[in-house]
């Protein structure tokens, strides 16, 4: 799979999932997307990059181990609930703020925290299976 | 059901899990730092400890507690409902936590913690929290699965060759049981259309007893007693319990077979009462079984991991028959029968600590009241109890190198103090006064008279006098008599223990904490009676319960 093309190429087209990966969870509050589809759409971007360029590379790119990013996810997630305590809500009760930024109204919520946690889970959990199996092969 | 701000002690609800889940991933994030790892994870569990106790406080003053999810309104969102039984299963879970986490600080090795102990235990604790909290069905059983995660990491801890021939096993036999629970609930929304337990309680109660809702109530008890592992479905336990390191199988033994006892508990004799009274002779025969399979195995095995493993299913049976007993024929033979229950607890004038016990359940109760009652006090005794053998046999077998009881020997000498719980354990679990086995043994044997079925109670005794002799068995092998020969030729008696051998002292102090519920639960037993007997009511009329989901609307 190492041809010079795939190898060349791979870098691009991992950057280019990760962003598309991001947007897919920005969307995800109102149309189709969210956390859980951008998260694995960000895992296969870096498996492509495993592929591609082995996976001591991704994991060198990836600074943190997977787990850990995983073990973050699930931290925000739970956190994303927590707010709800200081707004006297039942738990997991989704809080808006709308403030503007440069003159654009941005809509900031703890669901979207939320989602920011299960993206992390999905990429950490995902990829970690898939370094694992990659490494194997190579083995 | 609650409107407007709520007060920060309403969040008690949702905290055992929230408290499992952060420090969990807490921990997962800094797996690294093995050193960081037990001075983060014991104050969790003494924080988790400490929430669960304010949330049994809470439910105690103000009867029970509902929190939904998001605000979502009560049939259609997720409700987290905690009554008197969560919250003493809660409780108890979390009590034995605490015992478990110091206990495995001082046992395991670097690599395991490495390998990530305590977030596997967070996560676990986390899902048993959620089962005993949620007040949904569907969401029981996601709880399910999340401590099933947690229990498969924790089952293959050093991935060696025979934890994971025990931990396929185990994990097969679970993922059909969680199938099982899954398909029925799906079943049970064709017939019920909602998944809020509170509201499923409600709408049972007005159809008619046909077979769509027998059905269900019998898949019901076949998944969850599966997971308790209730004779035929036990084979699972003693096959895959012996793998894991000791304070692993502790934590199963203690928690994850009462899990499935909570669930049964709840859905079977909350919301099927119908359905459980015409169960009720198939549930005594499960029972009778479970015991007396538990009782014959653990006088056969000669590895003390192994002997434990059925003891675990002795207890599950013995809870079983607390769950087998109804509310008698009509309310006049059930006062009747009360009466003269009152007549005979007088009687028996001497033993004024059995009338004391007995007193809370007296007036008024049916056999239906007094058997749960003494099957909750059962399930939470041997949740600690459980724990503190698995734990003890763990410290026997590190300092004589081995669990079989052939090999073992000495330990008295050795280790008096060590012997001294063990020997209270060993009475506790064998339902021997003054510890905490006996006051729900008397309040199952005295259930089971009163309900016209007195074979039942002859059953318990009986189970009670084999695990005496197993316990016998186990103390007078592995502590009494002097060290066999071959372990005597590696040095003389405590001189071959392995060089990480902690203190004596910290070792023993998760096995003093847990002494001290035996303990006390056996000499003072009327208030934990007093609490379980009101769990009890609350399961049998849960009205408090629907009124806590759906506040003054319905």
């Amino acid at each position: 799979m190492r041809t010079v093309i795939f190898r060349f190429t791979a870098p691009y087209l991992t950057a280019l999932m990760v962003l598309f990966s991001i947007f897919v969870l920005l969307r995800g509050h109102n149309d189709p997307g969210g956390g859980f589809i951008g998260g694995l759409i960000a895992a296969s971007a870096l498996a492509i990059y495993g592929i591609a360029c082995g996976v001591a590379a991704v994991r060198r790119a990836l600074w943190f181990h997977p787990m850990a990013i995983s073990a973050s996810g699930l931290f925000l997630a739970v956190v994303a609930g927590i707010f709800s305590v200081f707004a006297g809500t039942g738990f997991m009760t989704g809080l808006w703020v709308f403030p503007k930024i440069f003159g654009t109204e941005v809509a900031l919520s703890t669901p979207l925290i939320f989602d920011i946690g299960v993206y992390l889970v999905v990429v950490g959990g995902i990829a970690s299976i898939a370094l694992a199996l990659e490494e194997r092969e190579s083995d | 059901m609650m409107h407007g701000a709520l007060a920060p002690s309403d969040y008690l609800v949702i905290a055992p899990v929230a408290i499992c889940l952060l420090f969990g991933a807490a921990l997962l994030m800094m797996r690294k730092r093995i050193d960081w790892q037990p001075w983060l994870a014991i104050p969790g569990f003494l924080l988790l400890f400490a929430a669960d106790v304010l949330l049994l406080l809470k439910v105690a003053a103000e009867g029970p507690q509902t929190m939904m999810m998001g605000n979502w309104k009560p049939p259609f969102g997720i409700a987290f409902t905690v009554d008197m039984l969560g919250a003493l299963f809660v409780t108890t879970a979390g009590f034995v936590g605490v015992a478990s986490a110091i206990y495995a600080t001082f046992s395991m090795s670097r690599t395991e913690r490495r390998y990530g102990f305590f977030p596997f235990m967070f996560l676990m604790m986390g899902g048993v929290s959620g089962a005993f909290l949620t007040g949904d069905i569907f969401n029981l059983y996601v709880w399910f699965e999340v401590l099933l995660m947690g229990s498969f990491g924790l089952l293959i801890l050093g991935s060696e060759r025979e934890q994971l021939d025990g931990a396929t096993k185990y994990c097969f036999l679970n993922l059909v049981a969680t199938t099982l629970f899954l398909i029925t609930t799906g079943y049970l929304y064709g017939v019920v259309g909602t998944l809020n337990m509170a509201d499923i309680a409600q709408k049972a109660a007005r159809l008619e007893n046909d077979g769509a809702v027998l059905t269900i109530a019998v898949l019901y008890l076949v998944a969850f007693g599966m997971k308790a592992a209730a004779f035929p479905l036990n084979f699972w336990l003693p096959a895959s319990y012996h793998t894991p390191r000791f304070v692993v199988s502790a934590l199963f033994a203690g928690l994850l077979t009462k899990v499935g006892v909570y669930a049964l508990i709840r859905v079977l004799l909350m919301l099927f009462p119908p359905q459980h009274a015409d169960l009720a002779t198939l549930i005594s025969w499960v029972a009778a079984l479970t015991m007396l399979v538990g009782a014959f195995g653990a006088l056969a095995q000669s590895d003390m991991r192994r002997l434990l493993n059925y003891f675990v299913i002795a207890g599950i049976g013995t809870i079983f028959a607390g769950l087998a007993l109804t509310g008698g024929e009509g309310g006049a033979s059930a006062t009747v029968s009360a009466a003269s229950a009152a007549t005979q607890a007088g009687g028996t004038a001497p033993m004024t600590g059995m009338a004391a016990a007995a007193a809370p359940l007296v007036p008024g109760s049916d056999s239906l009241v007094i058997g749960l009652s003494g099957a909750v006090f059962y399930a939470l005794h041997s949740i600690v109890i459980m724990t503190a053998l698995y734990l003890a046999a763990g410290t026997a077998a590190r300092i004589s190198g081995s669990s079989s009881l052939r090999a073992m020997g000495g330990l008295w000498r050795a280790r008096p103090g060590l012997a001294a719980l063990m020997l209270v354990f060993l009475f506790a679990v064998s339902g021997l006064p003054p510890f905490s086995g006996f006051w729900p043994k008397v309040i199952l044997v005295r259930g089971a008279f009163q309900a016209g079925m007195p074979w039942l109670g002859a059953v318990i005794l009986l189970t009670g006098f084999l695990m005496t002799v197993a316990s016998a068995r186990v103390f007078a092998l592995a502590f009494w008599r002097n060290a066999p020969e071959p372990a005597v030729a590696g040095g003389p008696n405590a001189g071959f223990a392995p060089a990480g051998e902690p203190s004596p002292m910290l070792a023993m102090l998760p096995l003093l904490i847990l002494a001290v519920f035996a303990v006390v639960a056996g000499v003072l037993p009327q208030w934990l009676v007093a609490l379980t007997d009101v769990a009890a009511r609350g399961i049998v009329d849960p009205a408090g319960y629907v009124g806590s989901v759906f506040g003054g609307v319905s």
